[in-house]
């Protein structure tokens, strides 16, 4: 490690409340060191704030590793900012360059309304896990874990959809600001395994459904979300769930 | 006042069922005339809720985040364990049990460490029904991997990312219970205090994040699960909203508070790096399975790892510890790191690191196999520190990472408040004074599938509680009291920042209250503790409304909170003469540095009641009894 402190100016999106009109504001972050994430040089800009008497910035975050999905700002125009594969939590400030100016707003789409600064109410992904997003099976019921043998590639195909955190980077990415990467991975995971089966279509029917009236865009294959997302999650999956929700459609009972 | 643990006795592997067959039932058509409220939806929380849904039960579920999937449980790394012997290595429910009383130092109840391994298998089947991706063998079995302090394959794993798989699985589990009506869910409300009525848990007070609104929620009983209060030591590997406001609130109703001086300091974590850092990022004890851990043997050597030669490494824990090796449990690891450190052989640019080396295990196994167990955890290390960990040594220093001690509860995981419940980290029951890797995601679907659903139904069928309003004077008394102090913190206009006095609380804990304790350094660590406390609420300086989306508000509310444990914890720790687990007081040693454990006066649970801020709690006793492992000194050599 090789630190270094570098000067920023950043740009800010502030907002006090959902239905106030929000505006830039600009502020210095000063003598940043290199080694620092993202979100700790914003730490230190928002106690400089808190000490000069000012309302610090608003951000949400929690695991601060990648991993809950809490985090997420549109850094110069990129959701999660320019590391590829990298959530704005795991973003260090390496990646910039003294003197640069920023440009910070929050997740911005039609589903995701803004809360205050650079927080938005991802309550809609929610809704559509509940919609469906689960295999109906009570606690009491399961058979024995090693009766159902699933290979290794399954398993690990499982997975990488299953890794999705929710963040909503895809749907902040997308011009559509559709979910469609956000839904399909959830779709995908399930309807991997052989758990999944009995309810695979009516699933990816009922979460798409509710992903349109959650107020998400369509998708137009743009791939923007699949380049935002931290956990890079394969447009593929958006495939696979096409599939599902054609057969569903067919299946008319199923639904 | 007197603790009843309400064990069933008999023999050790038929308590459990013969408790549930005690246990008084609801029949299933009058389950629905019961409200439950669960607070926190990691896996106690989401596991509970979901399946005390599942059996018709009304639930309502709060969490202080905005979508339940995002408690901390979603950053467990490593794995769960569970007694299935799927690798034929003598593994067995008898085994587990030993394991977890002997690796919490024999400070646990034996009978709920039996349940646990008792109910381990049924997690694992319930999780794979679910979909949870486990890893998998080529023959499409599950696979398995070793965790420290046992000497079986028993950990089942995701990658390195078990926690999310298992918290997605039983977050589906629970948002199919509010799909069908059954669960009804509240995010981004924080529980702000608890509703005792007639003696009894009937409610809790909740303060809406966005508006800032505050409204009251009653219910027949009130189930606890928001996690652990590592965070009291500011730098932690937990997430930076983990608090202990439920749990303290519920403490400050008259909840008994036990072994709050039983933390964990996980030995894997990246070292600090600077003043700005907010938080400390675990590796897993996983990487324990292949990594090797070592030290030069010269004081001050400051080359780089790869000049080292091989004769001039220290590999002390494979070399104290030869049977265990690098798998020893947490406590002993941490240790052993502090003690080459302050021996002036620590690595790294502070000297308070050592290293964990893969070059063996990549000669071995080749980058690609250590790639798919940890790429992960590779990565994240990378992304943190700019080193690769496939070319040099990671450099590791224990952190605060786990909370043993908790909210005080019986077999029934209720607490000494009729009807308030408390499972999960937030609870005190399984893991004595030093939990074992992957245990905790194991207690925490234990509880929440397996255990609660019975004794919150047990409690209820006899428990018909009268309906109240919110105009009830308990109802009443609790909002003020909210309002009183939420309007208190923004009132103060200090000169200090929240972070300021939460960074500086962290210090003096981790300092005196952390790896190592002394009669002297506790005591003047109350003190500290108590000016500190007062100095908040002096010159704390919280900016904006208190109706209002205000992340420093939340803060100080919480950190107001680990101000009282802190002083808490101290006097715990200064009470418990003896060390044992994490629990280590300097005077209380062997002549090799290990825990000298002192079972004729501390085989107890202390379990405080408050008497309000800066005065002293009064503890009780329960004297914990092993009839089925013998009290030994713990050996792993
Ligand atoms: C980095 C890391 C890695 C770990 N790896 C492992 C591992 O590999 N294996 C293992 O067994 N254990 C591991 N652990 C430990 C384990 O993850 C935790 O002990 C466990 O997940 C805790 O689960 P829980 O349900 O009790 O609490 P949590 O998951 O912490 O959930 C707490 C819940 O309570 C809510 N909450 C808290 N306070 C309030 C309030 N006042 N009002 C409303 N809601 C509130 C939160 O919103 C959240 O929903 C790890 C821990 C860490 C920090
Ligand atoms: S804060 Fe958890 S993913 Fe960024």
């Amino acid at each position: 490690m090789s630190s270094r402190t570098i000067n920023l100016t950043l740009r800010v999106w502030r907002q006090t409340s959902p239905d106030q009109a929000g505006r830039f504001e600009k502020y210095e972050a000063k003598d940043v060191s290199t080694d620092a994430s993202f979100l700790e040089m914003l730490d230190q800009v928002n106690e400089e704030l808190v000490n000069r008497g000012e309302e610090p910035i608003a951000f949400e975050h929690d695991c601060r590793e990648g991993i809950c999905g809490t985090c997420g700002i549109v850094i110069n125009g990129m959701a999660h900012g320019p590391q590829h594969g990298t959530t704005t939590c795991q973003l260090h400030m390496r990646q910039f360059r003294d003197g640069e100016t920023l440009t910070l707003e929050p997740w911005r789409a039609r589903g995701f309304p803004v809360l205050k600064d650079l927080a938005v109410d991802r309550a809609a992904f929610d809704r559509i896990m509940a919609a469906g997003g689960y295999n109906s099976v009570n606690v009491g019921n399961a058979p024995d874990a090693n009766s159902i043998l699933v290979s290794r590639t399954v398993a690990s195909d499982a997975f990488d959809a299953a890794t999705c955190i929710g963040c909503g980077a895809c749907v902040a990415a997308c011009p559509n600001a559709s979910a469609m990467l956000f839904v399909a991975a959830k779709v995908g995971h399930l309807a991997t395994l052989p758990q999944g089966q009995p309810e695979a279509t009516k699933r990816a029917k009922r979460m798409v459904d509710q992903m349109d009236i959650e107020g998400f865009g369509a998708c137009t294959n743009t791939l923007e979300c699949e380049a935002a997302c931290p956990k890079e999650i394969s447009t593929k999956w958006i495939q696979k769930m096409n599939r599902l929700y054609l057969k569903a459609a067919l299946i008319s009972d199923e639904t | 006042m007197s603790l009843h643990s309400n064990s069933p006795t008999g023999p050790i592997a038929d308590r459990w069922n013969k408790h549930k067959a005690e246990l008084k039932l609801i029949g299933p058509t009058n389950r629905r005339k019961y409200e439950v409220i669960i607070v926190g939806t990691g896996l106690a929380g989401a596991s509970a809720a979901a399946t005390l849904g599942e059996q018709g039960y009304r639930v309502r579920v709060f969490t202080h985040h905005d979508s339940p999937r995002r408690a901390h449980s979603v950053a467990a790394q490593g794995g769960i364990n569970a007694a299935k012997n799927y690798q034929n290595d003598g593994d067995s429910v008898h085994r587990l049990f030993y394991d977890t009383v002997k690796g919490g130092d024999f400070r646990a109840r034996e009978s709920n460490v039996h349940r646990l391994a008792e109910v381990s298998a049924n997690i694992i089947d319930q999780c794979v029904a679910q979909g949870v991706p486990f890893a998998r063998e080529y023959g499409g079995t599950l696979a398995n991997r070793t965790f420290g302090g046992v000497l079986v394959a028993r950990t089942f794993y995701a990658r390195g990312q078990t926690g999310q798989q298992l918290l997605y699985g039983a977050y589906s589990s629970l948002m199919r219970m509010v799909d069908t009506g059954r669960c009804t869910l509240h995010t981004r409300s924080e529980m702000v205090d608890l509703v005792v009525v007639d003696g009894r848990a009937r409610g809790i007070v909740v303060r809406d994040l966005v508006t800032g609104e505050l409204s009251v929620h009653v219910a027949d009983a009130v189930v606890l699960c928001t996690g652990g209060y590592s965070n009291v030591f500011y730098l932690s590997t937990n997430a930076m909203t983990c608090n202990t406001t439920a749990t303290w609130r519920a403490h400050r109703r008259g909840a008994l508070f036990a072994n709050p001086c039983y933390t964990q300091i996980h030995p894997t974590c990246i070292p600090q790096h600077g003043e700005y850092q907010s938080k400390l990022t675990l590796m897993s004890e996983s990487l324990r399975n292949d990594g090797r851990v070592w030290v030069p043997k010269q004081a001050g050597d400051r080359r780089a790892p790869n000049e080292i030669p091989e004769d001039e490494r220290d590999y002390y824990l494979e070399r104290k510890y030869p049977t265990f090796g690098n798998m020893v449990p947490r406590d002993v690891a941490s240790r052993n790191a502090k003690y080459v450190c302050d021996e002036g052989r620590g690595v790294g640019g502070t000297g308070r690191a050592v290293y964990l080396d893969f070059r063996d295990a990549i000669e071995r196994d080749g980058e690609d196999a250590i790639r798919a167990r940890y790429g992960n955890l590779f990565d994240m290390y990378q992304k943190i520190t700019d080193d690769d960990p496939y070319r040099v040594p990671m450099k590791i220093y224990p952190a605060p990472h786990y909370t043993m001690g908790g909210l005080w509860v019986d077999y029934n995981l209720m607490s000494n408040i009729p009807g308030l419940f408390v499972a999960g980290e937030a609870n005190f029951s399984d893991h004595g004074a030093n939990r074992l890797g992957a245990s905790a995601l194991m207690q925490g679907l234990a509880d929440g599938y397996f255990v609660l659903p019975y004794t919150v139904g047990g409690y209820l069928s006899g428990n018909r509680a009268e309906a109240i309003t919110e105009d009830h004077p308990a109802v009443r008394e609790a909002l003020a009291f909210v309002n009183e102090r939420l309007g208190r913190l923004a009132g103060i206009q200090g000169k200090r920042s929240v972070e300021s006095f939460h960074r500086e609380l962290g210090m003096l804990m981790l300092d005196k209250v952390g790896m190592s304790r002394s009669r002297e350094g506790l005591e003047d660590v109350i003190a500290r503790i108590n000016a500190l406390r007062s100095e908040f609420w002096e010159n704390v300086f919280v900016p904006g409304s208190t109706a209002s989306f205000n992340q420093e508000l939340e803060k100080a509310n919480r950190v107001a909170d680990f101000i009282e444990l802190a002083e808490l914890m101290a006097r715990d720790a200064l009470h418990r003469e003896e060390s044992c687990g994490g629990h280590f007081r300097e005077e209380h040693q062997t002549p090799e540095g290990e825990a000298l454990r002192n079972d004729d006066e501390f085989c107890h649970v202390a379990a405080w009641e408050s008497n309000g801020p800066g005065n002293e709690p009064t503890l009780h006793k329960e004297e914990l009894t092993f009839e089925f492992v013998k009290l030994t000194q713990r050996s792993y050599k």
